[in-house]
């Protein structure tokens, strides 16, 4: 088998997929062009992740990876869902085939572009 | 309900004959038809055999076939052979098909860095070779054009009788890749003017492991492997027999019920393109018509193939994909790219191929399947948010 079966579980049953009409913060990351497309939605409240949602275009560990991060940061704080890497989800989705080590890198990236958006969204806020 | 098998381009199950055959094959021909004494000679008796069956389904002369490893080895051979005998005479140019099998594209890239200029013709968005670009691309200095019979991802059939014409009028070698047409579609090496083909014995519900080269008389082969006078000494190795008595035994039987076979298999694959098209913004890949009865390609906007593939497989389905993640680099399939599809489309790609042990039900089934998985895929998918909302244009 090609892939774990805690990574055909979140592909199969992903967690926290959908849109996000009133999100904090909404990242998106990689490309069409080579196949993986990543937008995650993050809801905030008093620095705390609340609320995640996330959609995907990609393949079978780009829509695991993105499931797995959104569990990973859900009741985080902010700083703490900042110190997400791609290595802790593997780990989490007990390995990835190497030539999908990358999902792993994009979901990582889509958390940190959702909380960026945050962030200067709450500073043009107090501007 | 039974998984259902649609991956027959990948390859076959193979078929009870074939498979007693080679069974009966071991028990019978253990000797090494190479060795003087009886059991060697008896397998001897039953190489000759096969040779004389696998030549007489292509119209051959039992001495042009060599067998191979494969349809690979074969490919390869027969393109080294090519350009060693175009550089014999000082040709060094080399025409083939942007769309063929990796066992040309990479022997042809090998070709090209020993020196060889090589000029890969376009399939346009049918899929299909034109003669006339084959007549405009030889030059003085063309030693072999390659064309493969049947495209292996999409299905479409070239027209290899015209550019066998075209071909020995011109005195260049014409390599045909009949991997995918072998047992389905008529194959006369005298007729169309052939001078090497290579076919494979597993996509026709053969054993894996074996195919075979045809070579005109008189063209010199060269050798891939070297050590012994197997195959004219042109092939070393001790002979896999029973593989080669199953190769045998499986092309004759494809090619007795072929026409049977194809009807009904091109009934349910125009079943499934119907129901399949069905499904908005998504597109057959390749022509219409001139196309294996097996063989469909779909590409489906704003979903990505792998996920549909283990969707599919989930729901007892096994298809393929000319998707990035699937050919195990980060661009989509070559195929697909040479029908000038654009790379965010064809990364959607779905290949089903299908046989004659399928049935009408099966399609039915894989295509409310299919309509499902995708629909589920572009619900979560950004790529057809953006299309749907009118950020990015619809490409299909």
């Amino acid at each position: 088998m090609l892939y774990s079966e805690k990574v055909m579980d979140h592909f199969q049953n992903p967690r926290n997929v959908g849109k996000m009409e009133d999100a904090d913060g909404v990242g998106e990351v990689g490309n069409a062009k080579c196949g993986d497309i990543m937008k995650m939605y993050i809801k905030v409240k008093d620095d705390i992740i609340t609320d995640v949602k996330f959609n995907t275009f990609g393949c079978g560990s780009a829509i695991a990876t993105s499931s797995m991060a959104t569990e990973m940061i859900k009741g985080k704080s902010i700083d703490e869902a900042l110190e997400l890497s791609n290595k802790a989800v593997v780990e989490a989705l007990d390995g990835l085939p190497t030539n999908k080590i990358h999902c792993s890198v994009l979901a990582e990236e889509a958390v940190k572009a959702a909380i960026e958006d945050y962030r200067s969204r709450q500073t043009a806020k107090e501007m | 309900m039974k998984y259902i098998y649609a991956d027959h381009a990948a390859t076959t199950a193979i078929s009870e004959e074939a498979k007693l055959e080679m069974m009966d094959c071991m028990d019978r021909f253990y000797g090494n038809p190479s060795s003087l004494h009886r059991p060697g000679q008896e397998a001897a008796e039953m190489l000759a055999e096969c040779r004389e069956t696998v030549a007489g389904l292509m119209n051959a002369d039992p001495r042009e076939i060599y067998f191979t490893s494969g349809g690979s080895e074969a490919d390869n051979q027969a393109l080294l052979t090519a350009a060693k005998v175009g550089e014999k005479k000082g040709k060094r140019h080399l025409i083939s098909t942007a769309f063929e099998h990796h066992a040309v594209l990479h022997t042809l890239k090998r070709l090209e860095q020993e020196g060889f200029a090589v000029t890969l013709l376009p399939v346009y968005d049918d899929g299909l070779v034109r003669p006339e670009d084959v007549t405009a691309a030889i030059r003085e200095d063309t030693a072999c054009v390659s064309v493969m019979y049947a495209n292996n991802e999409i299905g479409t059939v070239q027209p290899v009788r015209e550019i066998g014409e075209i071909c020995r009028e011109k005195g260049v070698l014409f390599h045909v890749d009949a991997v995918q047409a072998a047992g389905r579609l008529p194959i006369d090496v005298k007729d169309m003017k052939i001078d090497l083909l290579a076919v494979s014995a597993h996509k026709f519900n053969g054993p894996r492991g074996v195919g075979a080269l045809y070579c005109r008389k008189g063209i010199r082969l060269v050798n891939l492997i070297e050590g012994g006078a197997q195959e004219r000494g042109k092939r070393a190795g001790t002979e896999n027999l029973p593989a080669i008595a199953g190769m045998a035994t499986a092309f004759a039987a494809a090619w007795e019920t072929h026409k049977e076979s194809n009807e009904k298999t091109a009934a349910m694959r125009d079943r499934l393109i119907a129901g399949l098209e069905k499904i908005p913004h998504s597109k057959l890949n390749g022509d219409r018509q001139k196309r294996l009865p097996g063989i469909v390609n779909f590409c489906f906007e704003g979903i990505e193939g792998e996920s549909l593939l283990l969707h599919l497989d989930a729901r007892g389905i096994a298809a393929s994909s000319g998707s990035a993640c699937t050919s195990g680099s980060l661009d989509p399939s070559h195929v697909l790219l040479a029908l000038g599809l654009p790379h965010e489309v064809a990364h959607g790609s779905l290949r089903l191929s299908i046989g004659e042990e399928n049935t009408p039900e099966e399609m039915d089934y894989i295509v409310k399947s299919v309509t499902e998985v995708v629909s589920y895929l572009r619900d979560m998918s950004p790529v057809w948010e953006e299309l749907e909302t009118g950020k990015k244009p619809h490409l299909l």
